[in-house]
Order: C-alpha cells, then structure tokens, then sequence
C-alpha cells in the first residue's frame, strides 16, 4: 500500500510540474512537439531513476557538508551517458533538444530528489520515486506538447488530424509566448477543477 | 570587429536572444524570485555577477585544457563543478569584502548553481566557438537581459496582487500568462540588429 502511495504521488498530489512547479525551462523549451516531449521525458526519467537508486545506494557514505557537489558529480556523469546515448541512437531528437539535455544537471527535480528523497531512504523505495516523478513529468510535457502541438501545427505526433482545415494553425502555440500562455491557462484549468471539486464536496456534506 | 559591432552584440543578447523570454533559461527563479522587485534586483545582480565570472571561467578551462587534450565530452562535468565552485567562491569573498552586497546577493547566490542560465550560457559560448571578447560581451549582454526581464516581471506582479482576476488564474497561472505577452513584445525586436 505504501508503495503505491509513494509511486502515485509523483504523478498527481506533487507532480513536479503541475504542483511542485519544479524543473520548469525545459518544460517552456522543448515542448513544441510530442517527439520532443516524450524524448526529453525518457531522458529525465532514465537520469532520475539512476541517479536516486545510485544516491540512495551511497547515502552512508557521503559525508554531510560536501553531500551536495557529490549528488551533483553523480548526476553530471549520469547525464554525461545519457547525452551520448541519445546522440549515438536517436540522432534527430539530440538535434532538437540541443543544449536542454545537457542542462537536465541544473533541472532542480533531479536534485530534489535526491536531497529530500534518495538521502533518507532505502533503494528500492527511492527507485519507486524517481518512477513515480518521472511518469509525472513526462506525462505533464507530453499533455503540454499535444495542446502547443494540435493547435500550433494542426498535427499530433507527426500526423495531420485536421484533414478538413477546420482549424488553422496558430504558429504562436509554436513560439516562445505560445508556451507561457498554454501553460499559464492549462495551470488555471487544473485550479478551476480543483474548486469545482472542493466546492462540490462542500455541498455534498 | 569594432565599438560598434561590441554595443550591437550586447543589444543583441540583452533584447532579440532574451534568455528568458525566448530561450527558457532560468525559469525557476524566474517564477519563484519575483514576487517583489527588490528581491528581483538582488537575484538579477548576483546573476549578472555569476554569469560574466563563470563564462570567463568555463571559456578558459575549455580553451587551455578540454581542447588540447581532447575531453570535450567532460564539459558537462567540468562546467558544473567550475559553477558551484565560482558560486562558492564569490559567497565567502563577498562575505569578506562586502558585508553591504552579501547582505543584498546573500540569500540568492546559493540559488544560482542551479539556474540553468548559468550553465546555458557557459555551453552556449563553446558551442557558438565565441572568441574571448565577443564571448565576454555576449554573456554580459545575456545576463544583462535576464535582470532587465525579471525586474520588469516583478513590478508587473506587484501590481497584479491588487488586480481582480478569476479565482482559478491566481498566482502562478497569471504570471505565466504575463510572462507569455511580455514575449510576445520581446518577438518585436527581432530584426532590429543584424549580426
């Protein structure tokens, strides 16, 4: 039962997007298409699952003062592997997520977790919270990316699913202000919801 | 390259390459920093201070040592560290020789080692292979940009506190949708410098 918590809580109650508001420059930049979001996504998760599993596994040895450079030489090299994975195998991704996987070291996600999680906790339990976080991530990049996607290009995945031009794209989902906007609205749907529930509940009792 | 071509740089990287507002680098103290101005002009200080000092920096070990002996593929390794050393290093200097500004930076520069600006910019400058003025320029002009934005930003969400807006935009939401029409001004320096 506690698994399941700790495993569900990265996707809904702190998700690190929608809730912890963490993380947030590669969830601006990359999420122009799917492809990306979900390359980006696979990444950060590879690099947290690693990363916590490893921290958790060495927590007894680091000392207290220099905790902080260690956890971040181990998740520089972590991503050091990722970086030239992606770059040998999944070539076109590399190209169009540029700088941001490199930058995964500064995302305060990873960091996160290893300070508040993988520190005090056993490897297995830190192995379900890196999961559990990085599902939420990619999955709040990847609904970020369909919406700037759809409505940006008149695509999904690649594919054109207005095959009657009904509606027209709107290159400014594509650009910078396009990701603000649709995050800030997606933000304030996800707030509208929660009253509405919260109200509902109020009037239930 | 001349004055001229140095002052276009910098305007350059201050207003068309806006690091935040059209490359998303350091959106986390973007959001969390500004609430009001004063704290946005500590955090855009340090940053600036941050950002020239460890581009000069990270420029440097890449050119005397990563080049020459071939270990490009340590960058992200070595610029990181190069980072939170050069954070480190300008606390306890400035703690030392400035008491006034340790107590305005204190606070944020212990934040900075994970703004991604700071390390974007340090990959930016190798990547664009910069030579060493037009690197220094470049990242004054950047990090010049981000301090400008954020101040900006934060006097916009002071105002925004007493403003009605729905239930639901409170907070967050607003501000990133402010953020979003501040770029879509931003867009309309493009074009205004060629380089």
């Amino acid at each position: 039962m506690k698994t399941k918590q700790n495993f569900l809580k990265g996707i809904f109650s702190e998700n690190p997007v929608f809730v912890l508001m963490l993380g947030m420059c590669p969830v601006l930049a990359i999420t122009t298409s799917i492809m990306n979001a979900l390359g980006m996504g696979v990444a950060f998760t590879i690099v947290l699952i690693m990363s916590n599993v490893i921290i958790s596994l060495i927590r007894k040895l680091i000392p207290n003062e220099v905790r902080i450079p260690a956890y971040i030489v181990v998740i520089a090299t972590l991503v050091t592997i990722v970086d030239m994975l992606m770059h040998a195998f999944t070539f076109s991704i590399y190209e169009s997520l540029g700088i941001f996987i490199p930058l995964i070291v500064v995302n305060c996600v990873v960091l996160g977790r290893a300070e508040a999680f993988a520190s005090k906790n056993n490897v297995f339990a830190s192995f379900i919270d890196a999961l559990g976080m990085g599902i939420g991530y990619t999955l709040a990049i990847t609904i970020l990316s369909a919406i700037r996607e759809f409505f940006g290009a008149g695509t999904l995945l690649g594919y054109d699913v207005t095959p009657l031009n009904l509606i027209q794209p709107a290159t400014i989902f594509i650009i910078a202000p396009g990701a603000f906007i649709t995050l800030g609205l997606l933000l304030g749907g996800i707030n509208a919801l929660k009253n509405a529930r919260t109200k509902s509940a109020e009037v239930k009792e | 390259m001349n004055f001229g071509d140095y002052i276009a740089l910098g305007l350059y990287a201050i207003l068309i390459q806006n690091v935040m507002l059209t490359q998303f680098l350091g959106a986390c103290p973007f959001l969390g920093v500004s609430k009001k101005s004063q704290s946005a002009i500590g955090m855009g200080l340090a940053v600036i201070f941050v950002i020239t000092l460890s581009s000069i920096m990270t420029w440097s070990i890449d050119h005397f040592v990563l080049i020459p002996q071939e270990l490009t593929y340590m960058r992200t390794i070595v610029f990181i560290l190069i980072i939170s050393g050069v954070v480190q290093f300008v606390e306890m200097f400035i703690k030392k020789t400035a008491p006034i500004i340790y107590k305005m930076l204190g606070i944020y520069l212990p934040l900075i080692t994970t703004n991604c600006a700071v390390l974007g910019v340090a990959l930016i400058n190798v990547n664009q292979e910069f030579p060493f003025t037009k690197m220094v320029v470049y990242s004054i002009g950047i990090s010049v940009g981000y301090a400008l934005v954020i101040y900006v930003f934060a006097t916009i969400r002071e105002r925004l506190e007493n403003a009605n807006i729905p239930k639901s935009l409170k907070g967050t939401p607003i501000a990133l949708i402010v953020a979003g029409i501040m770029s879509i001004a931003f867009i309309g320096f493009a074009g205004v410098i060629e380089i």
